[in-house]
């Protein structure tokens, strides 16, 4: 009776989302689809022909899976903070905290709308770069494990940062100045190894450089950074990230006065 | 052995920024009851419903909702009460039908449920041909009626009405009286806050009033108004009574044909005109200043 009470509290909330991003797909899809083909365009055909090959592949096939991930990070981030955030501006957040719904369904179901989200678009994207080049996928039940890892990860993240925000500009400090600084500084378009040896230290602080790394291998089989590393790291990250996320909807933060 | 609605006990509340919203209200409301909470602005009646519906978080003291700590049990006394905020809280950009399946949802309701209530709400509340707009495209008095159909989407058996009229025409506001009067009828206890004494006093049995975070006053309506020994009218004659008598001491000029009195409680109106007319004064209009519930308001909050 209560697992069936909390399945559609959970299914609820992941419907709201699901139809609020998908409602929205212009705003919520396309640009992210956009951006990446002319990264695509520009760096993997104009550029990429003349950087030649890293590793001894094509460069285009060297920064597509960093391509796909740096939008599963962003979109994941930005739906969970934009709609909390959004919920706590207008108050109908407000309709959640007076419902008997558990800390963990509320959780849970943003971060499914994330994630959800950030699958569409990760897929929609490697859709566009199969128009430019075929890379087939080295391991496909690898890119799915990591693809969820990361969203749900950067999900939450969003959520932390929705609690905290006490206006529309604190939702984008941490995307501008935190996650865009540390996606492009992660060995999307570049080999870490290709880096100054004070650069390749400073990058291993970099969680996202990991992220790219497994990403990539599941991709194209070369691991510049021990994949292993990248799938332990993210369920510790997650792990201590739902912990937080749970202690401030405790707390009320954000909400209860 | 009676059976409470809500109890509350020594409840104090004082927020982060040192302001000492709630001093040591205790009051219980019966099951079935239909309460009237009320104050002026800043009282502290939505810090009261605040911490009944969980969005405000005690300093002290205990709430309790059909006999359960709202801050051990706050699932039960979740599914246990409805709430009709002060201000809008609605999601401005999905269509309210969706906004109700979605709230159906968070208390467990199937869609094919949620569904079937929103219907049966919406049409008791005349909001049902906008079951596809959004809260942006409704009036004032329409977005007011959606609030309270969203707050009764789960059937509670408690009812939070903080200022459901506001904003809302006359013909409106009698029309949702019948509607939360036919409500408590079918057993639903509802807590009323609101600005207009006069729907306080014509729907409600029992009262409270804080003032300035303290419960000044809580008894029955009908004490209330069986204590006011004295009332005033305002009269309007046909005649100049600028420099008559008619109730020495207890009489105000307004102006040359108007006049105020102050009379005890078991005058009649008859009485009143009669002591004109021996005066060979004719009373044209006579009408009750404030209503009496407004005159123990004004008495205990102005002091």
């Amino acid at each position: 009776m209560m697992k069936n009470l909390y399945l559609i509290q959970l299914l609820t909330i992941f419907r709201k989302e699901f139809v609020r991003w998908s409602r929205i797909w212009i705003q919520t899809i396309l640009p992210s689809v956009i951006t990446i083909f002319l990264y695509i365009t520009i760096f993997g055909n104009f550029i990429g022909e003349r950087i030649g090959e890293i590793n001894d592949l094509p460069y285009i096939h060297f920064i597509i899976p960093g391509l796909i991930i740096m939008p599963i990070i962003s979109n994941s981030y930005m739906n969970v903070v934009g709609s909390f955030y959004s919920g706590r501006f207008q108050k109908s957040i407000e309709e959640l905290f007076v419902s008997p719904l558990s800390t963990h369904v509320i959780l849970t179901g943003y971060v499914l709308g994330g994630v959800s989200r950030a699958f569409v678009v990760g897929f929609a994207v490697y859709v566009v770069s199969l128009a430019f080049t075929d890379i087939p996928i080295h391991n496909m039940s690898l890119a799915i494990f990591l693809t969820l890892l990361v969203s749900v990860l950067f999900s939450i993240l969003g959520f932390i940062n929705a609690a905290y925000a006490k206006s529309f500009d604190d939702i984008n400090i941490i995307p501008t100045f935190v996650l865009t600084p540390l996606t492009y500084l992660g060995g999307t378009f570049y080999s870490i190894y290709d880096l100054p040896e004070t650069w390749q230290s400073i990058s291993m602080f970099n969680p996202i450089a990991y992220m790219v790394s497994a990403f990539r291998y599941a991709f194209i089989g070369i691991e510049e950074m021990n994949t292993y590393s990248a799938v332990y790291m993210l369920f510790i990250l997650i792990f201590l990230m739902y912990s937080l996320a749970i202690f401030i909807l405790n707390k009320g933060i954000g909400v209860k006065n | 052995m009676t059976k409470y609605a809500l109890e509350i006990e020594h409840l104090n509340k004082t927020y982060r920024n040192g302001v000492r919203a709630l001093k040591d209200i205790s009051l219980n409301v019966k099951d079935g009851d239909l309460f009237a909470f009320l104050g002026p602005n800043g009282a502290g009646k939505s810090t009261v419903i605040g911490i009944i519906t969980t969005l405000v978080n005690i300093s002290s003291g205990t709430v309790k909702v059909y006999g359960k700590d709202v801050t051990k049990d706050p699932e039960f006394t979740k599914k246990m009460i409805g709430v009709v905020p002060q201000e809008y809280n609605l999601n401005q950009f999905i269509p309210i039908k969706e906004t109700m399946i979605n709230i159906g949802g968070y208390f467990g309701l199937t869609k094919m449920q949620s569904t079937y209530k929103t219907q049966e709400l919406f049409e008791d509340l005349g909001i049902w041909h906008k079951r596809d707009s959004t809260p942006r495209e409704l009036s004032g008095g329409m977005k007011r009626r959606l609030m309270i159909a969203r707050a009764l989407i789960h059937n509670p058996k408690l009812l939070i009405l903080d200022e459901p009229t506001a904003g809302v025409d006359t013909e409106l506001r009698l029309t949702m009286w019948d509607f939360f009067k036919k409500l408590n009828n079918d057993g639903v206890t509802i807590i009323l806050t609101t600005h207009y004494l006069e729907e306080a006093e014509r729907l409600c049995k029992n009262l409270a009033i804080v003032h300035q975070g303290e419960l000044v006053q809580n008894s029955s309506m009908s004490e209330v108004m069986s204590s006011r020994r004295k009332h005033t009218y305002i009269i309007r004659t046909d005649s100049n009574i600028s420099n008559s008598n008619v109730f020495s001491g207890n009489m105000k000029i307004i102006d040359n044909e108007s006049c105020e009195i102050v009379v005890d409680n078991k005058i009649s109106i008859t009485e009143i005109i009669n002591a004109f007319n021996k005066n060979n004064i004719n009373v044209l209009e006579i009408l009750s200043k404030r209503n009496k519930l407004e005159e123990l308001f004004i008495e205990l909050t102005q002091s």
